[in-house]
């Protein structure tokens, strides 16, 4: 058997006796496919710190829920009716009559919010230990337009069950667009293809939400993990491994991704599985949170819901909208409250990446904004009639903004620690 | 044992996270302040005998204006342990066969035209709304002369449906005091006056909502039962699968410094 | 611990471990292919369908849906009977062998009772609809005709038990579903009492 391009010995060689018939296979797919080597390179030989802590799970949970989304997406579809007549009532029939249907539904319902859960810790992860910093400036922006493509297959799959809610929370989100001057109403009218919220939104939402999204979505995926790949994953000290290599050429502080990681990463999976089961067999609605109560009844055109809220993982967002008394530049400000998040590699003046070592001026304003982002996300959800809240609001809008705006001043001046040399770790001693 | 410690800020700022979460989820329930009965409906989705009774509350009293358009009567046979010629007998009255789903023959144009509002279709009311809001519902009709249809609801003023369990539960009137709010007088509700009885008691007329209420309940979700007891098998299968994963993990992970 | 039994305490819990995951993989799929047979909803539109034949008169026939099919009821007259077993005419599958009927059916009146035939209107060669012709020696089916069906298509022939006659095209007598009767009065087409004759 040839060497093959990589100049690495066929698997047949290298497996005792000179091969067996898996082997030969493995060697005839190497010389036609980088399987061996994408393998090593990624799985077998990736090396990343054995410091990892439970921070660490959420990239890889962020990927199951995603092929679970995936494949629980595939088969509603095969049930569901896109158009105004027929897909509230296709969803009761997912629910009651297609065989396991309710299960399926359910899975995506608990899935959809899961998903969130998990990318807000995982990003918060990032926040903690400088993840976004040079030279993880661009896996921190794909990141974050995975980030935002995932808001979009949210909001376009939300629509889909045409419930009181999907109906009159997309009116609110897409009549936003109008805010935006001189090309405002036109674009409202382009996003709707029609002149209200109908039949023809819901099928090119469905499109969306179905087809073009999900493929956006994996491929930023794909470009997220070598990205990732190319600078190697950091840890909770915030020390690149990759400077202190053994004779071997294998980091010190590194674990080969299989089977270290991937046996750790298996627990997680299965406790987060248990939680996810927990929730989706026990209290599927969430109290209201994932299924909420006003979506059980059909989009009514005519009747507006008491109180309009979208779901939970967009009311920060929402809060700080309605925070500002102008809705053109509440939702510039709703819109900056994101896109200031892809500025941060550049904001944070720190040389120092993992909070560990961090000064207190950046501790603080980390708790500030974790505490602010959960605030906003509660008064998100209130009715819009109490004036306590909207101050509160404004207050923490504030605080949030402050984060970014204010961090090239504060992180300059920080009186860090000592950074090891070495990953803090205690194994079995 | 690894020792894999959060860090001390992270550690409180995710205390304080969870703390939050908490707290936004008991809020929302204490904020509104609506007028009305807050009593509950203890419904028992697991009583197949209430099950049966409000079934048979629902085909005689509701049905005649509120579809179920998402129930199939078939369905009723299998989860409230009756035979298909029971269900033929005691809840069909139209000719549709059992297969077929609990429609009604009224059009939402008539009954938009007769009541103002097509009376809804009740498959999914009691999750919209809630067993509890329509236990009370149920029971908060009172004589308002000033409505064409005699009674108002407490519940949701100026309801377009008439007292349809009139004869059940009598009539009464409803008793409002004027009151300080914010510097404006309001007619706030105090009580519900018997005037004269229906053919229940007013303990068996709850026990007739109750199991109405119990029969909403399940159309809203008929798994819901199998959904719970089968959530039971799943936890304890992944509580295992979990177990010899964590026991692989430390293996293989013991020699690592 | 020893090396050697630790080595075979991580084997074990590897093989414990996939093992265990495999089981849960194969359960978590079980629902998923489950998905794909007839909903309720299909089973309910698939449901048997009652045909009244209370009024049918003798030579008429009755056309109804089962399963997104045609079914015909022809209620045959004693003269159609006797046509049908006097009738000289070359078939290609007399025994039904070929062809598909419930137990009860394979007889030479391809019925339950031989006063009803129930087939499924759909030649056996492309699907197209035959015609009644139930006349005999009509001008252009020739003197030997003595009853039965006509497929205008590709020309198809088919005698009064819907059994295809040589030289047509169709391979195989007319389907018969099955069925049951309710007394004198219902057909009920799309279930059977299980029984063989």
């Amino acid at each position: 058997m040839s060497a093959g391009r990589t100049g690495v010995a066929s698997n047949s060689a290298m497996a005792a006796g000179g091969g067996g018939r898996a082997a030969r296979f493995i060697d005839w797919v190497d010389e036609r496919f980088p399987l061996t080597a994408m393998m090593k390179e990624h799985v077998t030989e990736y090396y990343a710190a054995k410091s990892f802590n439970a921070w660490y799970v959420f990239g890889v949970l962020a990927l199951v829920v995603l092929i679970l989304q995936l494949v629980t997406g595939i088969f509603l579809t095969m049930s569901y009716k896109p158009s105004a007549e027929d897909a509230f009532a296709s969803v009761e029939y997912i629910m009651r009559e297609v065989e396991w249907g309710w299960l399926i539904r359910y899975m995506h319902s608990t899935g959809a919010s899961m998903f969130f859960v998990v990318v807000y810790l995982h990003m918060f992860r990032g926040l903690m230990y400088g993840s976004y910093k040079a030279p993880r400036e661009l896996l921190w922006i794909v990141g974050m337009l995975i980030y935002l493509a995932l808001m979009a297959q949210a909001f376009t799959g939300y629509l889909l069950p045409w419930g009181q809610m999907s109906y009159w929370g997309a009116q609110v989100i897409v009549s936003l667009f109008g805010a935006i001057p001189v090309v405002g109403a036109s674009l409202v009218e382009w996003i709707r293809g029609d002149y209200f919220i109908s039949d023809i939104t819901l099928n090119r939402f469905f499109a969306l939400h179905v087809v073009a999204v999900p493929l956006a979505l994996m491929l930023l995926v794909v470009v997220h993990i070598l990205a990732l790949h190319t600078t190697g994953s950091l840890n909770p000290d915030g020390i690149e491994i990759k400077e202190k290599k053994g004779p071997d050429g294998i980091p010190l502080d590194g674990v080969a991704f299989h089977p270290y990681h991937t046996s750790k990463d298996l627990v997680a999976i299965i406790v987060f599985a248990i939680i996810f089961v927990a929730v989706l067999f026990f209290a599927p609605d969430m109290g209201g949170y994932f299924l909420e109560h006003a979506n059980f009844e059909p989009a009514n055109l005519l009747k507006t819901p008491e109180h309009i809220a979208p779901v939970w993982y967009f009311t920060p967002f929402y809060a700080i909208l309605r925070a500002v008394p102008s809705k053109g530049w509440g939702a510039f400000l709703m819109l900056s409250a994101i896109v200031l998040l892809f500025f941060l590699p550049w904001l944070d003046r720190c040389k120092v990446k993992s909070i560990r070592y961090r000064g207190w001026q950046f501790k603080v304003a980390l708790g500030a904004l974790a505490v602010s982002f959960v605030a906003l996300g509660f008064l998100g959800l209130q009715p819009a009639t109490e004036k306590s809240y909207v101050y509160a609001a404004r207050v923490f809008a504030a605080i949030y903004f402050a984060f970014f705006l204010l961090m090239p001043l504060y992180t300059s001046r920080e009186r860090t620690k000592p950074v090891p040399e070495r990953v803090v770790f205690h194994g079995h001693e | 044992m690894v020792r894999n410690s959060l860090h001390q800020h992270s550690r409180s700022s995710f205390s304080v996270l969870v703390g939050v979460l908490i707290l936004a989820g008991a809020v929302p329930a204490l904020a509104s302040e609506d007028a009305g009965l807050h009593d509950l409906a203890n419904n028992d989705v697991a009583n197949v005998a209430s099950l049966q009774r409000g079934a048979r509350n629902f085909v005689n009293y509701c049905q005649g204006c509120h579809s179920a358009k998402y129930v199939r009567y078939n369905q009723l046979a299998r989860d409230l342990g009756m035979t298909e010629d029971q269900v033929i007998h005691n809840l069909m009255f139209g000719a549709a066969r059992p297969t077929e789903t609990m429609d009604i023959a009224m059009r939402p144009a008539d009954g938009q035209r007769w009541f103002g509002i097509a009376p809804p279709d009740l498959s999914l009311m009691a999750r919209s709304r809630g067993p509890n809001h329509i236990y009370n519902f149920l029971r908060s009709f009172y004589l308002d002369p000033a409505r064409p249809s005699g009674v108002n609801n407490l519940m949701l003023p100026n309801a377009a449906m008439p007292d349809v369990l009139w004869e059940l539960h009598g009539l009464q009137k409803a008793k409002f005091e004027e009151e300080e709010h914010k510097g404006a007088t309001q007619l706030v509700f105090r009580k519900f006056e018997q005037v004269s009885p229906g053919k229940l008691t007013p303990e068996e007329y709850d026990e007739f909502v109750r199991d109405t209420v119990n029969f909403l309940d399940y159309i809203a979700e008929p798994m819901k039962l199998k959904r719970q007891s089968l959530g039971i098998l799943v936890v304890a299968f992944l509580l295992v699968f979990g177990v010899f994963a964590y026991l692989l993990k430390q293996e293989i992970w013991k020699d690592v410094r | 611990m020893s090396e050697e039994a630790s080595v075979s305490r991580r084997q074990f819990l590897t093989v414990a471990t996939s093992v265990t995951g495999v089981v849960g993989l194969a359960l978590t799929a079980a629902p998923f292919i489950a998905s794909f047979r007839p909903s309720t909803r299909a089973q309910a539109l698939g449901a048997p369908v009652t045909v009244d034949i209370s009024k049918l008169d003798e030579g008429a026939m009755v056309r109804v849906v089962w399963r997104g099919q045609p079914v015909w009821v022809l209620r045959r007259s004693q003269d159609m009977l006797k046509r049908l077993a006097d009738g000289k005419v070359g078939l290609k599958d007399p025994q039904s062998n070929e062809s598909i009927q419930p137990p009860y059916a394979k007889n030479d009146v391809r019925a339950l009772r031989p006063e009803y035939l129930v087939v499924i209107g759909n030649c056996t060669h492309l699907g197209c609809a035959p015609l009644e012709r139930f006349e005999v020696a009509p001008a252009d089916l020739g003197p030997t005709w003595v009853g039965g069906f006509f497929c205008p298509c590709h020309g198809s022939k088919f005698d009064l038990a819907a059994r295809v006659m040589d030289g047509s095209p169709a391979p195989t007598n007319l389907t018969v579903p099955p069925y049951r009767f309710v007394g004198d009065e219902l057909v009920i087409v799309g279930e059977d009492t299980g029984a063989k004759a």
